[in-house]
């Protein structure tokens, strides 16, 4: 059936080439675990996008349950992780998965440091890498707001006066990140949410696809 | 085994492959999916009933009455406004509708029509009902209106949850 269904569209639309395209490429002898074990360090970058692909799906649902208002978000949070079936497991995807991303994400930066993976032709790939690892920072920074508990305020107090320590535009940045000059407050949330919700997730994939499309286009770095 | 039955190696791998990644994508949706469902799954309990008037108020006449109930809605509490047209039918049993109209769920008034002075008139898209809540045909709505499920106790009405009618 499902292949009828496959041949049926593959007839009038050509799709195999496309999948064909992506799917069908060598695994250096180099890059696999099954040759070398110690190969295994050329996971990290497919785990940080493994990783990264839980973190999309689980935000997705939570924001089904959650709101960005200071009156109802640390309730909202409350009542989903309480009250709806598999909240804790689901809040807890996206609460562990967003460390873990981090640290995939910096092993991954390792194995291409040491290996001397980012060297040319490849610089430009690792620039891409470096303003993803800046991305994933930032989702980090604005979703730990959200739940809008004691924690979340105090820590994103400290990272706003971080922020308005930059020379000279430093309360210019602070404002803007805060949404008013004094108060962390309504509008920080909505703010923080935005950006996190949207703004990121946004420039993360077009990153992502950069950074893959180049990975493609110039191969794996060879053998040690 | 013939050789037509045999599976190759990339077969193999390829169901196998499948079979794992099948296995770990359903394991990774599975609380997220139960999650989002919740509301379709969550056990409805039935509400209290309320105390809505007097029973010496009473008539034989439609007459609209409003209480408060207390509504828990996840993890905003509000207080919500309810109406019931009540009257006493010719046994003297207390009869009390909903006022939502089975078409559209507009709000229905009692006699509001000169034409029809005994009928339920919803004003959205013309919808009439006699007075025991059955709807007029050739009218847009296709059932009767709901009752309220309703119990008289030391001389005061009590109304609880709506009961749907089918429609003939």
């Amino acid at each position: 059936m499902l292949q009828r269904i496959y041949d049926w569209v593959d007839e009038r639309v050509d799709i195999t080439p496309l999948w064909r395209d992506i799917a069908d490429h060598e695994v250096p002898e180099h890059v696999n675990p099954a040759h070398h074990f110690s190969a295994f360090v050329y996971c990290f970058g497919g785990l940080t996008f493994f990783v990264t692909v839980i973190q999309i799906l689980s935000g997705m649902f939570l924001t089904m349950y959650y709101v960005p208002d200071i009156e109802n978000a640390w309730k909202s949070v409350y009542y989903l992780q309480r009250e709806v079936a598999y909240g804790q497991i689901v809040r807890g995807m996206h609460h562990w998965g967003a460390s873990l991303v981090i640290v995939m994400l910096f092993l991954h930066t390792l194995r291409v440091f040491f290996q001397g993976a980012y060297k040319k032709p490849r610089e430009l790939n690792w620039v891409i890498g470096v303003l993803l690892f800046f991305v994933m920072l930032g989702l980090g920074f604005t979703g730990y707001l959200l739940p809008w508990d004691n924690k979340a305020y105090f820590a994103t107090q400290v990272g706003l006066e971080i922020a308005a320590a930059t020379p000279f535009i430093g309360d210019d940045i602070r404002t803007l990140l805060a949404g008013d000059p004094e108060i962390v407050g309504a509008q920080t949330l909505t703010r923080f949410f935005a950006i996190h919700v949207f703004f990121l997730p946004a420039a993360l994939f077009g990153l992502m696809a950069f950074h893959f499309v180049l990975i493609r286009k110039q191969g794996i770095s060879g053998p040690l | 085994m013939s050789d037509k039955k045999r599976v190759s190696r990339r077969q193999f791998l390829n169901y196998t492959l499948t079979g794992v990644g099948g296995f770990m994508a359903a394991g990774m949706m599975a609380p997220m999916v139960r999650f989002a469902i919740d509301p379709v799954l969550k056990s409805q309990e039935g509400g209290d009933m309320h105390s809505v008037a007097s029973i010496d108020e009473i008539t034989n006449e439609p007459q609209r009455f409003e209480w408060t109930i207390e509504q828990v809605d996840a993890w905003y509490e509000s207080e919500v406004q309810k109406t019931a047209w009540v009257y006493k039918d010719e046994n003297g049993e207390v009869v009390a509708l909903s006022p939502i109209c089975t078409h559209l769920g507009c709000t229905v008034d009692w006699g509001s029509q000169e034409e029809h002075p005994n009928e339920f008139f919803c004003p959205c898209h013309g919808g009439r009902y006699t007075k025991d809540g059955v709807n007029v045909k050739g009218t847009p709505p296709t059932a009767p209106l709901p009752y309220y499920d309703h119990k008289v106790k030391d001389g005061m009405l009590y109304l609880g949850d709506t009961i749907s009618r089918k429609g003939e």
